[in-house]
């Protein structure tokens, strides 16, 4: 516990992640404001569109997750770090699960604002959280950002450079994956274990959160053949070999 | 009380600490000294349990770093001043250093006051001068309240009252019994500062004794002599087969003490002006030991090797 | 040759610089002292016209650094050491400076080579440690082969062979003639470097004059004299209303210079083994004379 209590401390002792939590918020309700309000007959609003933005989010809390391990590298402070905590993988440990916890309430927080303020601009759709898919798609937003938040430290660590880190992580979760499903033949079946497809099916899972409306006019379903239940199993075990990894070369290298 | 054994670090091809054994006694303020390059840091570090060592180890009270409980509390270091967040506040900083080492808040705010920074404790560190960064590292190193303390160029950015300063609190340090270390390049301080020094070279131990004993080892001691009647001194000490050199107002005598120089006068009944024994300086000494020494590579070549292999850290 | 005449900076309502003046004479290496905040970089990047005075002023040979043709060639300064682009190599920093004066191209490689940067010459200066900044940066300032140089904290950086190094191309560069004004905070280095001295405190001149003045003004002078026969030199002291204190076997006297107590000695018929004046250090004498004049007083408990 007071390890946490250390990372909490230093967390909040600057300003980032204020800023990052209203970006996240600013853009992914933003965004989903967009999509919700422009909805009709046609295009009908779901609970699953109300999650449209999430992605957004997702990438600020782990810019957030990533700088608040390439800070410390950067200004020197892992040092310091080290030095009152010599236990190098308690210390880390410590960091990833604050940073966890911060990218869980975060995610909630943009889940259901996202899900609030579309109930409020379209009172005619049917938005109510009915069923498991439904409680998922929305409640699920924080474990996600949180699994994530978890494999960028694991990406600060390795890294160490802020600039790279970032780069790293955003060109992966926008392009990387998505470019993989173009590789001819094998290119499928290797995208259906791409880490945030799989987390997408987690949330998504066969689209009954997306009820009343056709599969092919909303955001494609995941790919991939898990189960939700599984999907985020797989999803969570992805950030703990990276972080395992991560830590385990932190261990070896020089401070 | 640090006691290092065989300590080598290397980084690739490059041997920065090289087979290093030396002990740190409590009580007193020892010097770190040696070019750029020799590996002063790397040691510094390895103390700390940041830097594996090769082979040989380190050890603080007997245990290493890693193994002590609560090490804060056991030894407090000023590595690097600008080692801090630029956006947190210099208590939010000492906060959370406090809290990993279960060390009462309310140490926080006795550190800020010793060290003049209470009225700019909220305040970002980002925007401290290099002085007041200084400053805050000297609060960090003293907050768990540890009986070993390094110093890493302590007098960075501090003008002469922190100069001052942080020279009487080193002593008082030592004098309540705590082991502090000190690595600076500043000679004619360290001189002032340090009575025990520790001398490396090229990641090499080039000497560890007194200061005293270093500076006398090295230098030539010498006395200065005036009189009224300085052709009659002259010759009464030639007599007496000392080596003299003249000085602008009167004779620089070597090979002879003083008590000895005045013993001679008094019977040759000559009055006397000035009858001082003239110490060397820790600079005399430090240039004239390490410049015989094989081990010793000048700094701006250490560092220029540095650039153009940067595998040699 | 650099004079300041009533120089005074203003920045809102904080007076930096508060009616400045002092001359600094070629030939000698004058130190510029003064606790921090008391307005020394202010002064120099006045000097360097990179600052305009609120009133007063500041030239250089008589003349203002704005004014001066090709100024480099007349003035070099090293304020600070990391204001450097990292992406540039040693060598072409030096380029665009000797060319922006007209100075030709081979003084850059003979001032690498000065310093001992040559086979870096070539290496972004982004990597260079503190200590090789510092040696860029004398090597610019000596670019334009300069009759006024200017330092600010010259040793930061430098390792003890360094510190060496530049103590005597600061003594050398001043008895070639040329006028050398150095800030530092590091008294004991600035008493084997500097002759003369100005001290500031607040913005204002506190002393301006010869180091060994400085010193004797503001210190009490002793003589330290030990002998077989001190009781015999103790009487004679106190027939001659001397006041003297005792410390380790030996007399500490004061208000008597060392050929006065020498001559009483030799009355009283005693042998000396010690007749040494004591000297103040420059820092005690700078801590009396500009102690109100500090930014931050430290707390004395542990």
């Amino acid at each position: 516990m007071t390890l946490l209590a250390v990372e909490r401390i230093k967390l909040f002792s600057t300003r980032s992640p204020w800023w990052c939590a209203l970006v996240a918020l600013a853009t992914t309700v933003g965004f989903t404001a967009l999509i919700v309000g422009n909805a009709n007959e046609q295009f009908p609003a779901t609970v699953a569109t109300t999650q449209f933005g999430y992605f957004f989010g997702l990438a600020v809390v782990m810019v957030l997750a990533a700088l608040a391990v390439t800070t410390e590298y950067r200004f020197g402070t892992i040092r310091t770090t080290f030095q009152a905590i010599p236990n190098r993988t308690a210390a880390l440990v410590a960091k990833t699960v604050v940073v966890a916890l911060l990218a869980l309430v975060i995610g909630e927080i943009v889940a259901f604002a996202s899900w609030g303020l579309s109930v409020l601009l379209q009172p005619d759709f049917d938005l109510a959280l009915n069923s498991t898919a439904d409680w998922i798609n929305v409640a699920g937003v924080g474990p996600i950002y949180a699994l994530a938040a978890v494999m960028a430290v694991a990406v600060g660590i390795l890294v160490r450079h802020s600039a790279g880190a970032i780069s790293l992580l955003l060109i992966y979760t926008l392009a990387v994956e998505d470019l993989v499903s173009l590789i001819p033949n094998i290119g499928d079946d290797i995208y259906k274990w791409m880490p945030f497809n799989v987390a997408n099916k987690f949330l998504t899972g066969d689209g009954a959160s997306n009820a009343g409306r056709a599969a092919d006019a909303g955001a494609p379903l995941s790919t991939s053949p898990l189960s939700p239940g599984w999907a985020l199993a797989y999803f969570a075990g992805t950030a703990v070999v990276l972080l395992a990894v991560a830590i385990a070369t932190a261990k070896r290298r020089d401070a | 009380m640090i006691e290092a054994r065989g300590l080598t670090k290397r980084y690739g091809k490059t041997t920065a600490v090289d087979d290093l054994s030396f002990d740190v006694a409590a009580g007193r303020v020892t010097g770190f000294l040696g070019p750029n390059g020799a590996g002063k840091s790397t040691t510094m570090r390895m103390i700390l349990g940041l830097d594996n060592p090769t082979a040989g180890r380190v050890t603080i009270n007997g245990k290493r770093y890693h193994e002590l409980h609560h090490p804060l509390r056991t030894v407090g270091a000023l590595l690097d001043a600008k080692w801090v967040h630029p956006n947190r506040s210099a208590r939010a900083h000492l906060n959370w250093m406090a809290k990993s080492n279960q060390i009462a808040e309310r140490r926080v705010d006795e550190v800020l006051d010793i060290v003049g920074l209470t009225s700019v404790a909220g305040k970002r560190a980002g925007g401290f001068s290099l002085g007041m960064s200084q400053r805050l590292g000297i609060a960090a190193a003293l907050l768990g309240d540890p009986e070993v303390l390094l110093f890493d160029e302590p007098v960075n950015g501090l003008d002469p009252e922190g100069i001052l300063w942080i020279r009487k609190f080193m002593h008082r340090l030592a004098d309540e019994g705590r082991t502090v270390f000190v690595s600076s390049h500043l000679l004619s301080e360290m001189a002032l500062t340090a009575t025990e020094l520790v001398v490396i070279g090229r990641g090499k131990l080039i000497s560890q004794s007194s200061t005293a004993d270093f500076v006398a080892r090295a230098s030539e001691n010498t006395v200065k002599v005036r009189s009224p009647q300085n052709d009659r001194l002259r010759d009464a000490l030639e007599q007496a087969s000392a080596e003299l050199t003249a000085a602008e107002d009167g004779l620089i005598v070597s090979g002879m003490d003083s008590a000895k120089i005045g013993e001679i006068a008094a019977e040759n009944g000559l009055v006397l002006h000035e009858l001082s024994p003239q110490q060397g300086s820790l600079e005399q000494a430090f240039m004239q030991i390490t410049g015989d020494s094989v081990e010793y590579h000048t700094g701006i070549e250490a560092e220029v090797a540095q650039v153009l292999e940067p595998t040699a850290r | 040759m650099i004079e300041a005449h009533g120089l005074t900076k203003r920045y809102g309502d904080t007076l930096a610089v508060d009616g400045l003046s002092f001359d600094v004479t070629p030939g000698r290496v004058t130190g510029f002292l003064g606790p921090n905040g008391a307005g020394k970089s202010t002064t120099m990047r006045m000097i360097l016209g990179l600052d305009r005075p609120t009133s007063g002023d500041v030239r250089i040979k008589g003349e203002h650094y704005r004014r001066l043709h090709h100024p480099l060639r007349t003035v070099g300064a090293l304020l600070d050491a990391a204001w450097r682009h990292p992406g540039r190599s040693a060598r072409n920093h030096l380029r665009w400076i000797a060319r922006s004066n007209e100075i030709p191209q081979p003084r850059v490689d003979e001032m690498l080579a000065l310093v001992g940067l040559t086979s870096v010459a070539n290496k972004k200066a982004g990597g260079f440690s503190l200590g090789m900044l510092q040696r860029l940066g004398i090597a610019s300032a000596l670019l334009g082969d300069p009759e006024v140089l200017l330092f600010d904290e010259p040793v930061n950086g430098l390792d003890p062979e360094g510190i060496h190094w530049i103590r005597r191309l600061m003594h050398t560069l001043a008895e070639e003639g040329r006028t050398v004004f150095v800030s530092s905070h590091l008294l004991s280095e600035m008493a084997q470097t500097a002759q003369d001295l100005v001290v500031i405190g607040r913005g204002r001149l506190i002393y301006q004059g010869t180091t060994d003045e400085f010193i004797d003004r503001a210190t009490k002078q002793t003589v330290r004299v030990r002998s077989p026969q001190l009781d015999a030199v103790r009487e004679a002291l106190r027939g001659y209303g001397a006041t003297f204190e005792e410390e380790d076997g030996a007399i500490l006297v004061s208000g008597m210079d060392s050929n006065e107590v020498g001559e009483l000695v030799f009355a009283a018929g005693a042998t000396l083994h010690e007749l040494s004046p004591q000297r103040g250090s420059l820092e005690q004498a700078f801590m009396q004379l500009t102690g109100e004049a500090v930014e931050y007083h430290a707390g004395q408990g542990a």
